[in-house]
């Protein structure tokens, strides 16, 4: 167990760790990015990143395994123009950051006389996740404990139940920004995430109910009954719900989704195409579209990493540009697009705190964090019982977008027809299918409902996951496609 | 980057020593899987080049086994740190960790059976091992040249990407087993965007395999690309109906991958696949052959033996319809009291579990052209997005974009429908497979019809 001194902060705690550990100090930071300089550069960057993860996972009533994994490594890039070279490595010191300097460079030809690189010691941005324990510190024998009492607590709660899987799995990861501007951060980033999966049998019909939750905090928040209790509530329900299912209706249809999870609409829907780089390249469908109205009134979004201890929070970038709240839609009209340092730069605009990657080994990219629309002042009630016949959607499995066309899918996990302004009938696997930059256009009414969503969500995007979150108030669709298979 | 990769005897060294940490901790059963790899990366847009990556990669994975009372206790350790004391380490942590989780009956290592052939199965020519960067950089330029001047209406593009990955694979285990073998693969891809009007679209073809020789022509994946992307201008929803389906080669292998996880032991055994009780029954239409071959020479998925050192094999999933075998690797054999069948799949950082090699479906006589000929009105997809499969009941509901035809004519490009049906189903109907089977992955299917699918639009 490690204990901290509460004073310090993350950066303060994630600079020490790399400077004891590893031996980078400034000035060895410095001398492997003089090494990237050495050829006609606009800049160069260097990633440290030590990452513990650990997962206990339960199945058949025993916790059959448990695993521990170390990722360590260091990241070089140097970047010309639009042109990024970039090697890493999987040892951590300024040896091998000089070597890979040497490589990345390769995209520039012509040598120069350059001015050393000067560290320079600025701020860390925020502290959104102090905590005192590592969740990785937590014994696994406590974790172990805490997966039988998620097992037996689910089996009691009905009989349909046949299998239960549940996990725990902890992260805490400590990283090192150095630039050639000077620029030096450190974090150190814990992410704790409880799983539940039940399977509900009956007769020969069987439906599966998962629920997940988590954010970046001690896992001692998660142990509190009320909450990992609540989850398993979920899990069950939802299957013993799907159980009872029908089959989905199929075609355009008005539809309202439910708060919190069902935000992922507006990180398939908009957030990708809000990216800076697709901008840059013109290569998405919201391409020249600033100052645009691009959602109905009233339809404000915003992309915020400084919530303190979600999931899809950080204190600073992965290129050590302090997380802000962005607003990309207000009130209908597209405001911003999410950046990193390349593609601010190439836009001539700000980077936005959104230059993100999966590990070392990974490119930063535009990414976003937490997602959602502002509330607005319509009772959710009121919402439902303004559809006659349509779809209420509650909770969601993944999505996906096709940034180009704007088509976008995500799949619900839970949700109900409406009938005669009425929640009716459950059904199952409904996929819904829009368009955009138009479908926030056809949002005639927003609740005053905001929820964030449980702290699940990872992105993809180039092959590269990182964890965000999304929210959503209740609101009303018109006109969305709904994949089902009955008339 | 290649001078400092290990040989193969030191990577084999390192294997051992982790196995004797395991031992010397207490581990009664242990096996190490060490990985060692290169890899570059280029991408070209326009006439630019984007990013050149290139990265040195090793990964070492220990599981212990630890005797409880009745079973085995379990871990999974995984590191990049390769230092004999951090390897001596890592070894007793696991340990430490195993002896914290519950015995379990089923675990352990396979019991016999072990690979004593290890056939050279193609996956590597020694002729690529120092490709030039430059050379791949070229690749990518000719792509991404051919997919531009194809036709006016491409206006930009997403690039076009070559890569050049190399590998080695050492795995050990107490029982004596020790084997390794080398590979590699080589892709080109590229993504055009079309323009015309308001719409704009976008689309992509690809060639990997594990020679570079063996890669589609670049200009090739280039101009296929780009037609693939002009082909899509003007795409339009149609209104929600009943019609025949036909998955394209591009699309119709995410149908058989979805079989394959269905017939896993693991989902068989968690009751979590709608196909749990058919083994031996017909749940497709007879001329549907479906086979997971681990040993093709030159595949993408070939490899000598499987995660837990088991020799890989031919499977033959479905036979004329029939349901003939699970997947199996040793836990979930033994769950359902079948011997593994040389489908353990390991990462370092994981445990084995099931996991397909080669894996396609037969083809059938006529082309893709003449499918669309003789649909009267349908759909042809082209393209799938969002993960709507529920392998336990079989529910499918995706996103797709395509081309509609009436009367054996592409009329014009669809899109924002979903295509919904229930998998068991969908395979019984399966009334056309096309003759075109390419390899772009590990997964491989022809064209396939399906004589009902519910589209929604508006």
């Amino acid at each position: 167990m490690s204990a901290s001194d509460p004073t310090e902060t993350s950066a303060d705690r994630a600079l020490d760790f790399f400077r004891d550990r590893f031996d980078l100090d400034d000035r060895s930071l410095a001398t492997a990015l003089d090494t990237a300089l050495e050829r006609q550069v606009d800049y160069a960057d260097l990633y440290f990143e030590y990452t513990t993860t650990d997962s206990v996972s339960l199945e058949e009533g025993i916790v059959k395994s448990g695993d521990r994994h170390l990722e360590q490594g260091v990241g070089v890039r140097a970047v010309r123009g639009e042109r990024q070279g970039y090697a890493h490595s999987d040892d951590i010191s300024v040896e091998s950051a000089r070597l890979a300097a040497g490589t990345a460079r390769a995209i520039a030809d012509e040598t120069r006389e350059h001015a050393p690189v000067a560290i320079a010691t600025g701020s860390g941005g925020h502290d959104l996740y102090p905590i005192s324990t590592a969740p990785t510190d937590v014994p696994v024998a406590a974790k172990v404990d805490w997966l039988n009492e998620i097992d037996a607590y689910a089996r009691a709660k009905s009989p349909k139940i046949s299998q239960v899987m549940a996990s725990i799995v902890c992260q805490h990861k400590h990283t090192l920004v150095a630039a050639s501007d000077g620029t030096r951060v450190a974090d150190v980033l814990p992410l704790v995430r409880v799983n539940v999966q039940v399977l509900a049998a009956d007769g020969s019909r069987r439906e599966v109910g998962y629920q997940g939750a988590g954010g970046r905090f001690e896992l001692e928040e998660m142990r509190d009954p009320a909450r990992w209790q609540g989850l398993v509530d979920e899990a069950v329900r939802i299957a013993l719900l799907n159980l009872e299912a029908e089959a989905c209706p199929a075609g355009a249809m008005d539809v309202v989704l439910g708060p919190g999870w069902p935000g992922i609409l507006l990180h398939e829907a908009i957030g990708h195409g809000l990216e800076g780089d697709f901008n840059r390249k013109k290569t998405s469908a919201f391409s020249d579209k600033m100052g645009q109205r691009v959602a109905a009134e009233g339809v404000t979004v915003v992309d915020d990493g400084t919530i303190p201890g979600r999931r899809g929070s950080i204190n600073v970038d992965d290129e050590g540009t302090p997380s802000k709240r962005n607003v990309l839609i207000e009130n209908g009209v597209l405001v911003g697009y999410m950046q990193d340092r390349l593609n601010a730069g190439l836009m001539g605009v700000e980077p936005t705190g959104n230059g993100r990657r999966e590990s070392y080994a990974h490119l930063p990219l535009p990414r976003m964090t937490n997602t959602f629309m502002l509330a607005g002042e319509e009772d959710p009630e009121e919402i439902l019982s303004s559809v006659e016949n349509g779809l209420y959607a509650v909770s969601f499995g993944g999505g996906q977008v096709d940034i180009t066309s704007g088509k976008f899918v995500f799949s619900a996990s839970e949700a109900y027809r409406i009938e005669g302004g009425r929640i009716g009938r459950p059904v199952k696997g409904a996929t819904l299918i829009g368009n955009g930059p138009d479908v926030l256009t056809r949002v005639t009414r927003i609740g005053h409902d905001l929820a964030l969503d449980e702290g699940v969500g990872t992105c993809g995007k180039d092959g590269q996951g990182v964890p965000v979150g999304v929210g959503l108030p209740t609101i009303r669709v018109n006109d969305l496609t709904v994949g089902g298979t009955e008339g | 980057m290649s001078a400092s990769t290990s040989s193969q005897q030191e990577m084999e060294t390192v294997v051992q020593h982790a196995l004797e940490s395991a031992a010397r901790a207490g581990a009664s059963q242990a096996d190490v899987l060490l990985v060692e790899g290169d890899d570059r990366e280029v991408r070209v847009r326009g006439e630019e080049i984007e990013f050149v990556k290139q990265a040195q990669e090793r990964g070492l994975g220990i599981r212990v086994l630890v005797d409880g009372k009745e079973g085995r206790q379990t871990s999974i350790v995984s590191t990049s740190d390769l230092a004999p004391d951090a390897v001596a380490r890592m070894a007793a942590e696991a340990v430490a960790l195993a002896r914290a989780t519950a015995a379990d009956p089923t675990a352990g290592l396979p019991d016999d059976g072990f690979a004593t052939d290890l056939p050279d199965l193609a996956l590597f020519d020694p002729a690529d091992r120092n490709v030039a960067l430059e050379a791949r950089i070229e690749d990518a330029k000719r792509a991404e040249a051919a997919a531009r001047g194809f036709d006016p209406r491409i206006t930009n593009s997403e690039g076009s990407q070559a890569s050049s990955g190399h590998a080695r694979v050492v795995y050990g285990n107490s029982r004596g087993f020790l084997g390794s073998y080398e590979s590699a693969s080589h892709g080109l891809f590229s993504e055009p965007l079309a323009q015309e009007g308001d719409s704009m679209q976008r689309d992509y073809w690809m060639t990997s395999a594990r020679r570079l020789a063996d890669l589609e022509d670049a200009a090739a994946v280039g101009r296929k690309a780009a037609e693939r992307a002009i082909r899509r201008l003007g795409g339009k929803r149609v209104a929600t109906c009943e019609v025949p389906v036909i998955f394209d080669g591009m699309t119709a292998p995410s149908l058989i991958g979805q079989v394959a996880s269905c017939v896993s032991g693991y989902s068989v055994y968690r009751e979590s696949t709608f196909l749990g009780d058919k083994l031996g029954e017909s749940i497709a239409a007879t001329d549907v052959t479906i086979i997971d071959d681990g040993r093709l020479p030159g595949g993408l998925g070939s490899k000598p033996f499987d995660g837990e050192g088991q020799p890989t094999r031919r499977n033959v999933l479905v036979d004329g319809g029939v349901l003939k075998t699970w997947l199996l690797d040793t836990y979930s054999g033994r769950k359902l009291d079948l011997p593994s069948t040389g489908s353990a799949a390991r990462g370092t950082g994981s445990a084995p579990r099931v996991g397909t090699t080669n894996l396609w479906l037969e083809p059938g006589e006529k082309t893709l052209d003449e499918l669309i000929g003789e649909l009267d009105r349908g759909l042809v997809v082209t393209e799938l997005i969002g993960m709507g499969f529920n392998p336990t009941t079989g529910d499918y509901s995706r996103g797709a974009a395509g081309l509609w035809v009436e009367n054996g004519e592409i009329i014009h490009p669809v899109e924002e429908i979903t295509i919904a049906g229930n998998l068991g189903d969908m395979l019984q109907s399966i009334d056309r497979i096309g003759s075109e089977l390419v390899w772009r992955g590990r997964t491989a299917a022809p064209p396939i019809r399906i004589a009902s699918m519910t589209v929604a639009g508006e």
